[in-house]
């Protein structure tokens, strides 16, 4: 297995990727999202509920990264954008083709509205020694990514573990 | 839809189990729902050929949503969630029956009054655990208290003794 590159180690700790959501915030995927787990909390479905509780309609809070996913194709747009880039780059840099997420904590802070524009950056936080699996011989790696708001207040912060690896190695 | 305060929840206690048969219209609507646009989330050839899995499987995210929606049917609307931390052990197919059970690990009132439950949560398929979570969720203190009006110092997600003030909305 190739060593870590001196540019993937330069990577740890440094915000990268900071960008703007390709889109605001919309109903039509909170929709969609609570329809796909059958979840029928009023807040997302009754405006009288969530102007009650949360001055008026939210996103349910789970859906964080749907909203830095790129669209799969985009006018203009020579290679497909890929969500969590960081993740790519590191399969690309040490050679490991395969890769799969193992853990993936997020930690929610004001509440996401329809009309949002959510500004995100991406901080790689560590990479593993080379590790055998199940699946192969790769390694470990930590990315955490910040949510903003508009206004400047974060959202929330996921923090994924992701295993890159070479099946049958 | 019930609504729970925390006086009516105790370390312990045991959440509804929630069963769902899961089809490829489970896997495809969940990853198509998060933009989820990765092959072994819609293609079978893909995840069998590329993944060496036997089937295309239930993405992150959409494992989140389920995840959520089991915590909000049991606290109602006022139920706030703060932080959630998942393990993928294995994947959920089509075909699979997938369980979803929980249990009341702590009960807590941090130093703002924000009240918290810490939930132990487990996603099974024959009775094997996918993915395992812990949920940390804000419910009401009492009447009048609504976790979802906190903000700044009085929303702290990540529990006392490990402020993260980023997270805090301020």
């Amino acid at each position: 297995m190739i060593e870590i590159p001196n540019e993937v180690g330069d990577w740890i700790g440094q915000p990268r990727y900071e960008e703007d959501t390709e889109f605001d915030v919309e109903r039509g995927y909170i929709h969609t999202t609570c329809s796909s787990v059958e979840n029928g909390n009023p807040l997302f479905w009754d405006d009288k509920v969530a102007n009650e509780l949360t001055d008026g309609p939210i996103a349910p809070p789970t859906m964080l990264s749907v909203w830095f996913r790129p669209h799969h194709w985009a006018p203009g747009r020579k290679k497909q954008a890929q969500p969590l880039q960081i993740h790519f780059d590191l399969k690309e840099k040490l050679g490991l083709p395969e890769a799969i997420m193992t853990d993936n904590t997020m930690t929610f802070g004001e509440p996401v509205r329809p009309g949002d524009r959510l500004k995100t950056r991406q901080i790689l936080r560590s990479v593993s020694e080379p590790k055998t699996t199940k699946l192969g011989q790769g390694r470990f790696w930590e990315i955490e990514v910040e949510y903003t708001n508009q206004r400047g207040e974060m959202v929330g912060i996921e923090s994924y573990t992701g295993f890159g690896y070479r099946r049958g190695a | 839809m019930t609504q729970l305060s925390i006086d009516q929840i105790q370390a312990g206690d045991e959440l509804p189990t929630l069963s769902v048969d899961v089809t490829p219209t489970t896997v495809v609507l969940g990853a198509l729902a998060s933009r989820d646009w990765r092959p072994m989330h819609h293609d079978k050839d893909f995840a069998v050929n590329r993944n060496g899995t036997r089937d295309i499987f239930l993405n992150t995210p959409n494992q989140a949503a389920w995840f959520e929606r089991y915590v909000t049917d049991w606290t109602g609307a006022t139920g706030r969630l703060g932080k959630m931390q998942f393990r993928m052990r294995d994947s959920v197919f089509p075909g699979d029956t997938m369980v979803i059970r929980g249990k009341v690990t702590n009960v807590s009132t941090d130093d703002s009054g924000c009240a918290w439950a810490d939930l132990d949560l487990a996603m099974t398929v024959n009775d094997k655990i996918t993915t395992s979570c812990k949920a940390r969720v804000a419910v009401p203190s009492g009447s009048g208290d609504n976790p979802w009006k906190r903000r700044g110092s009085d929303w702290q997600p990540n529990g006392p003794g490990n402020s993260n003030a980023k997270a805090n909305g301020s």
